[in-house]
């Protein structure tokens, strides 16, 4: 048995196919290295020689048929599962001649296992498809509402667990959380909120200065940082941020089946994993709102000072008048539950992922999407609902 | 031993390589991590057409060896050939020949979870070659076949699988442009006995028909007694002893005798000599 140790696609024999009537059977006399290097070549080879051979099949039925190996160079799978489409096409049983054993050995095995036609069926579409889809979206709605409600019984009944002293409660996860999600989020939401403090103030002293009303871009400011856009644009930030990486934590401790080895410890992976992040995102989302507040006004107040040329003192003396504590307590309230449900959605969206790295990269997105979304959406709610007691 | 043309460029194989030549030569290898030596000095060969079972005690660097050999893991020193090709000196198209021509299972099969096995299965053939849809397509349904799949597997993500069956898949991908040698990360661990010994079964029968070299780190003994051609130990970050089973039993090496006649060593052993 001569083996080739080099690799069969560096060969440089170019196959070719002769047929030839060999004492009443065709046979069909393959030369040169049938390979994978020869692909392309090889199938235009024999798909002419195929259509040759149904021809011949139909007009005169069941013309034996021989492959004659004698002057093959090199084959592998390619080659012999191209030499089997021969074979099927003259609907005869595999008959070889002459050859060396490695290629027959192959030639068998290919023949042995390759027979089934290929059929796929496709997932037929109608014209009820979309119903179809809508009515999915539905289930799948519910089922993942009945989903954070049962994360959210479970969180609560740990924490019943823990405020009754049945357990003890995790403070090393929960500082490690709070940490992450609270401290090292500080700057960046800072920041964001100064520029945005910024922004708003410099558009409202171009549009105020119209009137001659600059002053009036102090109330602007506080009114829009306070009630909305500090804990908005906070929670958006956090959920970025926070919500992303706890579905991507939760998403691959599900693939490497971490979550189920907790489980049959029995330990509650609602308790040790979500709780503590929940309780942490449900501290942190106040006080970086309180940040975020203190910065934007500090920003107006600068780009009042740079742009409108309304000294600091006039600023805060402004500010007194139009602002009081209610409506940074109507922003502020807003932030624990702007945290809750960026950490259900994201906790959900960790615990739904499947085996495939592509599903946690889809979770994670929807995790972040979703708590966006739903923010806003909470955020209006609370809108409607201050508005209609008056606050 | 090597043979290049000036630009380059190959020159076949020709009748130059005969049955038996070395494949893969290992020299003076040395890989180390930090402070730590994994393989000091190491020589060893790769014969073409042969089973080579590489086996030692847990971190004497097994999977460092095939990684190295593989170009996973850096090496501090010596000399990897590969099919007469220094991989160090190695241009980038003979880098690319070279990783075509061999196909990996590694240990937990790294099928790629967002792909179906047949996808998985065209990923190098995609990657690597021009063939028509159809072609691709029956390829990857004989090399399901060939490895012992349902043809139904072919349209499972590797999440759907068991484990015998991820293994399996896993050889698919690692035959699907017919390499001329395969890289066995322990593929018999995690499979009951039986699915075990058809999985023997199946590396003999792929290695007679599509003439295939192996290179494999095994734990298993009933592999090594009844697959391997040659054996390779690894001790110390050396080659302790290599050759067929009756020579290295007959090896005198601590680990070695409580590897081979210690219980189940004896079992297997048994087994095969009745």
């Amino acid at each position: 048995m001569s083996l080739n140790a080099e690799p069969t696609s560096w060969s440089t024999q170019p196959p070719s196919l002769r047929k030839a009537d060999v004492g009443g059977a065709v046979t069909a006399f393959p030369s040169g290295d049938w390979t994978l290097a020869h692909a392309s070549v090889l199938e235009k080879l024999v798909s002419a020689e195929v259509r040759a051979l149904a021809d011949g099949t139909r007009k005169a039925s069941a013309a034996a048929f021989a492959i004659d190996f004698s002057a093959i160079g090199q084959l592998d799978t390619v080659g012999a599962l191209l030499l089997n489409r021969l074979v099927l096409a003259s609907q005869q049983p595999l008959k070889m001649m002459q050859g060396e054993d490695k290629h027959r050995v192959l030639m068998q095995a290919v023949n042995a296992n390759d027979l089934k036609p290929n059929v796929q069926a496709k997932p037929k579409s109608g014209p009820l498809d979309f119903f179809v889809s809508l009515g999915r979206m539905g289930k799948t709605f519910v089922h993942e509402l009945a989903q954070v409600l049962s994360i959210l019984g479970g969180a609560s009944a740990a924490l019943v667990r823990w405020l009754t002293f049945v357990r003890r409660f995790r403070w090393a996860a929960y500082l490690t959380h709070l940490e992450r999600t609270g401290l090292n989020a500080a700057p960046i939401v800072a920041l964001m909120s100064f520029l945005i403090g910024g922004i708003l103030a410099q558009q409202g002293t171009f549009y105020f200065r119209r009137f001659g009303a600059d002053l009036y871009v102090v109330d602007l400011a506080g009114m829009l940082t306070l009630r909305e856009l500090g804990v908005l644009l906070t929670a958006i930030m956090v959920a970025g941020r926070s919500g992303s990486a706890l579905t991507a934590e939760l998403g691959s401790m599900k693939m490497r089946e971490e979550i189920d080895a907790l489980r049959v410890l029995g330990i509650d992976p609602v308790e040790v994993l979500i709780l503590p992040r929940l309780l942490a995102l449900i501290t942190a989302l106040p006080i970086l709102t309180l940040i975020a507040d203190l910065a934007a006004l500090f920003g107006a107040a600068l780009d009042a000072a740079i742009y409108g040329g309304i000294p600091g003192e006039v600023f805060l003396s402004r500010l007194h008048e139009a602002i009081d504590l209610q409506e940074f307590f109507v922003g502020f309230t807003k932030a624990p539950f702007m945290a809750l449900i960026i950490g259900l959605i994201a906790s959900l969206e960790g615990l739904n992922v499947l085996g495939s790295t592509e599903s946690l990269g889809e979770h994670t997105t929807q995790a972040v999407v979703k708590s966006i979304f739903f923010v806003i959406v909470v955020d209006g709610f609370f809108a409607v609902f201050f508005a209609s007691i008056g606050i | 031993m090597q043979r290049l043309s000036r630009n380059g460029a190959y020159i076949p194989p020709a009748a130059s390589v005969a049955a038996g030549s070395e494949l893969i030569s290992v020299r003076n290898l040395t890989v180390g991590f930090g402070q730590q030596t994994v393989l000091k000095n190491l020589d060893l060969d790769v014969y073409s057409g042969e089973i080579l079972g590489v086996v030692g005690g847990s971190g004497t660097g097994k999977s460092v060896l095939m990684r190295t050999i593989l170009g996973l893991n850096r090496k501090s020193s010596g000399q990897v050939v590969i099919y007469g090709h220094d991989i160090d000196k190695a241009n980038r198209k003979q880098i690319e020949m070279i990783d075509r021509s061999w196909g990996v299972l590694f240990q937990n099969g790294a099928l790629f979870s967002s792909l179906t096995v047949k996808q998985n299965i065209q990923v190098p053939m995609r990657e690597h070659t021009r063939l028509s849809e159809r072609l691709m397509d029956d390829l990857a349904r004989l090399k399901i076949e060939m490895v012992g799949l349902q043809s139904d597997a072919a349209d499972k993500f590797p999440a759907e699988l068991s484990g015998g069956m991820v293994k399996r898949a896993s050889l698919a991908r690692a035959l699907a442009l017919d390499p001329q040698i395969v890289f066995l990360d322990e593929p018999t661990s995690g499979l009951d006995p039986i699915g075990a010994g058809q999985f023997d079964e199946l590396i003999v029968k792929l290695r007679d028909t599509l003439g295939l070299t192996v290179f494999m780190v095994t734990h298993d003994l009933d592999s090594l007694v009844t697959v391997c051609d040659r054996i390779a130990v690894l001790a110390r970050g050396k080659v302790l002893t290599e050759g067929p089973l009756h020579d290295i039993l007959r090896f005198d090496d601590p680990w070695l005798n409580a590897y081979f006649h210690g219980a189940r060593g004896r079992a297997a052993l048994e087994h095969e000599t009745r």
